[in-house]
């Protein structure tokens, strides 16, 4: 298990294959409007705001940000559930930032989404049956007589019984309600799985079901995952690449080792020391960067580097005129900084 | 040894419900000192937050059967009569809660409330209350509090809410805080000023805090000593680092093995607790914990065991001898970290 875990860590898909997803300068403005008949438009929320990213097929890319950074907006601008302001979405090579109708249809059987709340996000009226087996119809890629059958299987895939198809997602627990959400995401043998804070809402012992159940399916199907959380903790144990988002731009983006032991960025930085280290001891050798105030409106967000006036290391008056952009650090880590971070900056292992 | 400032024994809070009597607290006894920092931790419905809301007086024998002794400096907080409870509720113990949302009323400025939760206790001007309460937005750390302290709660972020609370909760200078999930709901750099306010205000108002959290890494960084629950008992109570290098539970070990850990090199497997959280109504018989334990043996399905101490401060709740806890913790579950 781990020893592939060390292999895919040794050959870096993000240099040798093509890419699952590749998005292009995508930005998502929601506007802000005045009147109730003449609606005028008097600015803008920049939720996404010109985001370059790839995910390699069998890859789990991790995106971690505060709220309000814009994470689950791009992951639903990816699924083609926003439309892009601007910028192109590519999906195996093919442009489908523009498509609709039935095209866009065809593409979706192979992108899939697992949501935060599995409270809301099934219908409390539907038996789980036809919850988990409503994409076979929707798509009619399964004979309807056999529906009954793949879906119990899926069940089963995902550690349900089967015998409970009939049952209501009343009757479930937070943990069951995730793995019927997990199971209807698998009907259509997706490619790509976005997964929108998935455990944030369970206790922590099922968290951790959830997680190796995923961890499982992505190593029998070979999925890709785009794995959305604000616990930076949760997305570096599952992720192979992890990005880090503020206020609608990518600021920071390596492979989870290197994020955790030499961030480049003071945001990831700040974002790394305010997470609590369940051991006592670590936790004392941590250095503390605590940010003041709360994230700026993204109605009108701060020029320069956006990060400027909560950053601990700013020098005026580049920081606030010119905008950093990516650029590389150690093998496979992008940041967007002027004046980047040491190495070990954050949490001095030592030796052990 | 100090007396101590709340000594909670042999705690019971039953509710009864259509579907049977639900046991939601089951027999809980700890002390807390003065000046100290208690963790409570436990999954949903282990019965914390209910512990805390039965001894702020705020689950009552109107809703629940209650049985036990809640001893606040002495004086027995079950006993007390409504008037004289609400007088040491607010002023002498004050609690804050997961959502500052619900929690402060959205129709009145966030001034007028805190100046009213000191005009309840005190008697003082209305004028003097509001500049009382602008001096507490200021300790918390909100900026311009004079203006802030206008405004209604719709017009802070969510960690300005908290912060508002703490300094509510705060305002009569309590002995004891208790905050129920304070940062659940906040993001991660926001749960950290508001984990570092809670321990600096500590110091300031010489208080005691109990922290009730699901998030082990937050009573790690933040709580002297921790006490562990589950379905309505405690199950293990000691200093952080008994609980965290020393831990004699087997539900402990299952909890530190359940949590993605921002600091381990490998991509090791999550080592998840198998099953559910049982019902409270159907609490499994001896060991609630047993069904769900890889080391269940005869005894745990029908006697229930005692929180012993392994040392004067170290407790447990389980049948396996010291030996075996030790042999298992160092050949299974310290390896892993």
């Amino acid at each position: 298990m781990s020893v592939e875990a060390n292999e895919r860590a040794a050959a870096p898909l993000w240099e040798t294959r093509e890419p699952l997803v590749r998005l292009r300068g995508v930005k998502k403005y929601f506007p802000i409007t005045r009147g109730i008949i003449f609606q005028k438009r008097v600015g803008n929320v920049h939720a996404v705001d010109g985001v370059d990213l790839e995910v390699y097929p069998g890859e789990t890319v991790g995106l971690v940000g505060e709220t309000g950074c814009g994470k689950s907006t791009l992951a639903r601008v990816i699924m083609r559930l926003y439309d892009a302001t601007d910028g192109t979405i590519e999906f195996e090579g093919q442009d489908i930032t523009h498509l609709s109708g039935r095209a866009l249809r065809e593409r979706r059987r192979d992108m899939q989404m697992i949501f935060q709340d599995p409270f809301a996000s099934l219908n409390p009226r539907k038996t789980v049956g036809s919850i988990i087996g409503a994409p076979y119809r929707l798509h009619g890629t399964v004979p309807k007589n056999r529906i009954k059958p793949e879906v119990q299987q899926l069940m089963e895939l995902v550690g349900l019984s089967p015998e409970h198809y009939n049952r209501y997602p009343h009757e479930f627990s937070g943990g069951q309600r995730q793995r019927i959400g997990v199971a209807r995401s698998l009907a259509l043998h997706p490619k790509l799985i976005v997964c929108d804070e998935p455990v944030s809402a369970l206790d922590v012992s099922v968290q951790a079901q959830i997680l190796n159940l995923l961890e499982d399916l992505q190593d029998e199907f070979n999925l890709t995952y785009l794995f959305i959380a604000h616990d930076l903790s949760v997305v570096k144990h599952v992720s192979d690449r992890v990005a880090v988002m503020y206020l609608g731009k990518i600021v920071e983006m390596a492979p989870g080792e290197t994020l955790y032991r030499d961030p480049k960025h003071p945001y990831t930085g700040a974002l790394l020391s305010a997470v609590p280290i369940a051991d006592p001891d670590l936790a004392e050798h941590k250095k503390r960067i605590i940010l003041e105030g709360d994230v700026p409106s993204p109605i009108d967000p701060p020029s320069g580097c956006r990060f400027h006036p909560r950053c601990p290391n700013a020098q005026l008056p580049r920081c606030k005129e010119e905008e950093p952009v990516l650029r590389p650090f150690h093998p496979g880590q992008i940041a967007a900084c002027h004046y980047p971070l040491e190495d070990r900056a954050v949490i001095d292992t030592g030796s052990g | 040894m100090p007396e101590p400032l709340l000594e909670v024994r042999d705690l019971k809070v039953h509710f009864p419900t259509e579907d049977g009597l639900v046991k939601a607290v089951d027999g809980v006894s700890f002390t807390l000192q003065p000046g100290e920092t208690l963790g409570v931790v436990g999954e949903s419905g282990s019965g914390k937050s209910v512990t805390f809301l039965t001894v702020m007086g705020l689950v009552t024998a109107d809703q629940a059967v209650i049985e036990g002794e809640v001893l606040f400096r002495g004086q027995d907080l079950l006993k007390l009569p409504k008037d004289e409870m609400r007088n040491i509720r607010g002023s002498k113990i004050s609690m804050i809660f997961q959502d500052p949302m619900t929690s402060l009323h959205p129709f009145y400025k966030v001034g007028y409330q805190i100046a009213e939760a000191i005009r309840t206790h005190k008697d003082v001007s209305k004028r003097e209350a509001h500049d009382q309460a602008v001096e507490m937005l200021r300790k918390v750390g909100i900026p311009k509090p004079e203006e802030r302290a206008n405004q209604y709660p719709h017009e802070f972020s969510g960690g300005m809410r908290q912060r508002a609370m703490i300094g509510m909760a705060l305002s009569l200078n309590p002995d004891m805080l208790v905050a129920d999930e304070p940062t659940t709901a906040l993001d991660v750099t926001v749960q950290a000023q508001i984990l570092d306010l809670i321990d600096r205000l500590k110091d300031e108002f010489n208080a005691s805090v109990v922290v009730i959290t699901h998030d082990l890494g937050v009573v790690a960084e933040h709580c002297d000593d921790i006490q562990v629950m589950y379905a309505g008992k405690v199950v293990e109570f000691g200093d952080r680092r008994d609980i965290y290098y020393g831990p004699h539970h087997p539900y402990t070990w299952g909890l530190l093995g359940s949590i993605s850990r921002l600091d381990s090199t490998s991509k090791e497997r999550l080592q998840p607790i198998k099953g559910l959280p049982p019902s409270l109504i159907f609490v499994p018989p001896g060991c609630a914990f047993h069904p769900r334990c890889p080391y269940t043996f005869d005894r745990c399905r029908t006697e229930v065991p005692q929180l012993l101490p392994v040392d004067g401060h170290h407790a447990s709740a389980c049948h396996l001898s010291l030996a075996d806890k030790e042999r298992i913790l160092h050949e299974q579950v310290m390896v892993r970290r």
